[in-house]
């Protein structure tokens, strides 16, 4: 049974949410496992400078697509969300926890005062960068290899912990240090930080290519326990699985002639990890659990998917003008008629505090004591009256 | 009753998939509420900000441009900085709070997620929206025209409301379900359009998002009470403290009102729940109005009744009919009445303070056209913002133990919804640990800011940097090519 349009539209939708959130959100993660191997506090202070003034700007926003994503499977496909996170229960309260912790790491090492403060703030960020993608890796090998049972009653631990789940995990993470090697890079060579630029440059290329490893191997590992998803790859996504290759030769190669051109470099790098996800999802379809659960047979009623698209649409229509808008002020220079923080404080303090603001005459002594006296005898007489049981009507 | 001709279901049906669906014990059940209800209960206080946050802002920006009012400005920008760590903060609770809903309970998602999901899925567009929004207001500082700038805070106080509209809406389709026909325990047919508007939505997003402007409000305007109480009764604090003690004195009355209506909406939607509220334990008439008092076997202890009010705030009349929790069987009560109760007189109580409190500033204003600093008055303030957190806490408990032991009322039972899986009280352990964290986090951060600010010199708070905000060494700004303005 092939699924109808609306849901296959839906289904596309999801995948494209999900590459986005490998992109943008893959990217924050990457940064934070760059802090983490940076090295001491005084060698990785330049680097983590730039990790940290890449991302803040973006401060966890990058989430709102996994959020899309999880709404976009409870609402389109809700016996499969359902299913998921009642099997893999333990990974995803993993990744939850992981989310937690990297906001908390992130939110207190801007304002931490002492440097140890710090360390320890910013080794929890960057241990979470781990941990959240590690665990997704995993959930997602589960699906990938159809271990996610339809109706599961508890716990799936074998699910997630077979070596296809593992390696798959590993890829995640392997694949966000990759991406965010390649855009530190490139923001690393728009700042002209030339010495940060090969810094970032060999690391990227060190990613690049465990991370082509590891996909070699997690494929190899597919044909086995996942001869669906394997056949799909070999099959109906060769093309996607191909280009998805070609670009991510091309950043090596790109990044062995030292040609670190900004945009070029992150299209390039962001079509090879882009391209798997996609081809992912086409070799999968028509199944959202492999050979056990259909879109069709795993898909919200019709008036729900044309809801989902009708907000989908309005989405790109609202949210593009808005990013474009801060795209556009990001490139802006400072205008110099309106005050800086300076001197609009440089202001403030001159005006002077509002004098003739009579200080409240102090009550007299007797007016204080008549007062505390009556609301003695208040309260008491609140209290006689409270103790009293009455009956409920 | 309404909803059911509304959402085309039957009872019988829903009983049927109650009954079959009763395979789990629901070990889980207790742990599993005490998760949700602490990440709910902590991100309902960051969603406030995210809520009314903006407008406190904007209108402080407002009389900065207006008038050239140097400290009016300062302010806005200091407010627009902590709330760019306050939304900040809120994406990661609010992100989780998406996980759980799925972690913890896969029944009511799994069912009735193609119902329940179109309002998230609003919410997820209208959150988007606003962080981009918070990130162009703050980008837009010194790189926008004063009025320009100010418009571009705009969309953050729209989509604000609109977020807390459609998330809310979710809540109220769970305590007032339509727009859905089951057949055979599974969803057939939805209408998105009146799973968003169901019966109850209009009363308790109107509610929540008064709640929010009360709660941000009397919360700041509490900061810069402090503030005069220790002296610093310069513009600055003064302004600090008006601003948003007037916007939340504005919402107060409001509320109150809105909170009496509502009140007799929930006697005709929910007579259970708000039986429970009041202590109607049988249906009848001239049924008094208890303020406070604890229930033990029929009786109730400790408490104050107003003979009759009760039935006189439900109907206008001393002989109005109140439908008890006799009406249903034992089993369909929610428990812990005397907490449902005392949480409803807490919110209830709280509310006419801080009326009073904005009366009292009011009167002052009214008569001598100036900011009334007793510390008489000045104290409670100080307090306003926390009583105002508590008040709105108290008031989701009531909404949410009240609808025990339904998730989704009359439909599907809370035991039925939760997760099978093992492992709740272990990730209750973790959450309750980081959510303590968390917490330390989101009053910690402002409050290192705010010292800052005080003793830091004007080129430490020129390099400050914020989530969503420019970075501090104009690389952001120069990384482009130069543009002619």
């Amino acid at each position: 049974m092939s699924p109808s349009a609306d849901t296959t539209a839906v289904a596309t939708i999801l995948v494209v949410v999900i590459a986005a959130y490998a992109l943008f959100g893959g990217a924050d993660f990457g940064g934070g496992i760059w802090d983490l191997v940076a090295g001491g506090a005084e060698r990785g202070a330049r680097p983590r400078e730039l990790i940290d003034e890449s991302i803040t700007p973006v401060w966890e926003a990058n989430h709102v697509w996994l959020v899309f994503i999880l709404v976009l499977l409870w609402t389109a496909f809700p016996p499969a969300f359902a299913d998921i996170m009642t099997a893999l229960f333990v990974p995803l309260s993993l990744s939850a926890l992981g989310i937690v912790l990297r906001g908390v790491g992130f939110a207190f090492r801007h304002t931490a005062e002492r440097l140890r403060m710090r360390q320890l703030t910013g080794a929890l960020f960057a241990a979470a960068s781990l941990i959240t993608p590690f665990f997704m890796g995993t959930a997602v090998g589960a699906v990938v290899t159809g271990q996610v049972p339809v109706h599961p009653t508890g716990n799936a631990l074998a699910a997630w912990t077979s070596p296809t789940a593992l390696l798959t995990g590993f890829l995640f993470v392997a694949a966000c240090a990759y991406i965010s090697a390649i855009y530190l890079v490139a923001e690393a060579r728009q700042r002209r930080h030339f010495e940060l630029t090969r810094y970032f440059a060999v690391r990227a290329t060190a990613a690049g290519v465990v991370t082509g490893a590891l996909a070699g191997g997690t494929f190899a590992e597919l044909s086995a326990s996942a001869p669906h998803v394997y056949a799909g790859l070999t099959g109906r996504s060769l093309p996607l699985v191909a280009i998805s290759i070609a670009a991510g030769i091309a950043v090596l190669v790109m990044l062995w002639v030292h040609w670190y051109h900004p945009v070029v470099l992150r299209a390039t790098a962001a079509i090879a990890v882009a391209t798997v996800v996609f081809g992912w999802g086409l070799a999968q379809y028509p199944y959202l659990f492999p050979d056990s659960l259909t879109l069709a047979a795993g898909s919200a009623p019709t008036a729900t998917l044309i809801a989902e698209l009708v907000v989908a649409g309005l989405a790109v229509l609202l949210v593009v003008p808005g990013f474009l808008l801060l795209y556009s002020l990001q490139q802006r220079h400072l205008l110099t008629e309106t005050g800086t923080d300076a001197d609009l404080r440089r202001a403030a303090r001159l005006e002077p505090a509002v004098p003739g603001e009579p200080a409240a005459a102090p009550a007299s002594p007797a007016a204080r004591l008549t007062t505390a006296l009556l609301l003695t005898f208040l309260a008491l007489r609140a209290i006689k009256e409270v103790f009293r049981p009455r009956s409920c009507r | 009753m309404r909803t059911e001709a509304d959402g085309g279901y039957s009872m019988e049906a829903a009983h049927m998939l109650a009954a079959s669906l009763a395979v789990n014990p629901a070990v889980n059940a207790v742990p599993a509420r005490s998760q949700m209800g602490s990440s709910l209960g902590f991100h309902i206080i960051l969603a406030c900000f995210g809520i009314a946050f903006a407008a406190v802002v904007m209108t402080a920006e407002w009389i900065g441009i207006k008038r050239g009012d140097a400290a009016a400005m300062l302010l806005a920008r200091r407010w627009s900085k902590v709330m760019a760590v306050l939304v900040a903060v809120g994406a990661v609770s609010g992100t989780v709070l998406s996980y759980e809903m799925g972690l913890l309970w896969p029944g009511l998602m799994g069912r009735f997620g193609a119902a329940i999901g179109f309002p998230f899925s609003m919410e997820g567009i209208f959150f988007f929206l606003e962080a981009i929004f918070v990130g162009v207001y703050l980008y837009g500082w010194q790189r926008l025209p004063p009025w320009a700038h100010w418009w571009s805070g705009m969309p953050i106080v729209v989509f604000g409301i609109l977020g807390a509209l459609s998330v809310v809406a979710a809540n109220s389709w769970m305590n007032s379900p339509a727009g859905f026909t089951l057949s055979h325990g599974k969803l057939t047919r939805v209408d998105p359009v009146s799973v968003f508007f169901n019966a109850a939505t209009p009363y308790e997003t109107t509610h929540m998002i008064l709640a929010a402007y009360m709660v941000a409000g009397f919360l700041i305007a509490g900061v810069y009470a402090v503030g005069l109480l220790r002296g610093r009764r310069d513009r600055y604090h003064r302004l600090g403290f008006a601003i948003p003690f007037t916007i939340g004195g504005i919402a107060a009355p409001l509320q109150v009102i809105m909170g009496d209506i509502i009140a007799r909406f929930i006697a005709s939607n929910q007579p259970v729940k708000f039986a429970a509220m009041e202590y109607v334990a049988k249906t009848s008439r001239n049924v008094p109005e208890w303020l406070g008092g604890i229930f033990i076997n029929g009786k109730v202890y400790f408490g104050a009744a107003i003979p009759s009010f009760d039935s006189i705030l439900v109907g206008f009349s001393p002989h109005t009919r109140v439908i008890g929790w006799d009406s249903v069987p034992a089993s369909q009560r929610p428990p812990l009445v005397t907490l449902i109760h005392l949480s409803f007189d807490l919110m209830v109580g709280i509310g006419f303070f801080l009326l009073a409190l904005a009366a009292w500033q009011g009167w002052w204003w009214w008569f001598h056209r100036r900011l009334l600093v007793t510390p008489w008055f000045l104290v409670p303030c100080a307090l306003s913002g926390v009583a105002a957190v508590a008040a709105m806490e108290a008031g989701w408990v009531v909404t949410e133990v009240g609808r025990q032991p339904w998730i989704v009322y009359k439909v599907l039972l809370v035991s039925n919804a939760v997760t099978p899986s093992g492992g709740v009280t272990v990730t209750l352990g973790m959450m309750l640990v980081l959510y303590a964290i968390l917490t330390v986090v989101s009053i910690g951060v402002p409050m290192i800011m705010s010292r800052r600010w005080r003793r830091g010199t004007p080129a430490d708070e020129e390099t400050e940097q914020v989530p969503y905000g420019p970075s501090p060494s104009g690389a952001g700004a120069t990384a482009g090519r130069p543009r002619a303005r």
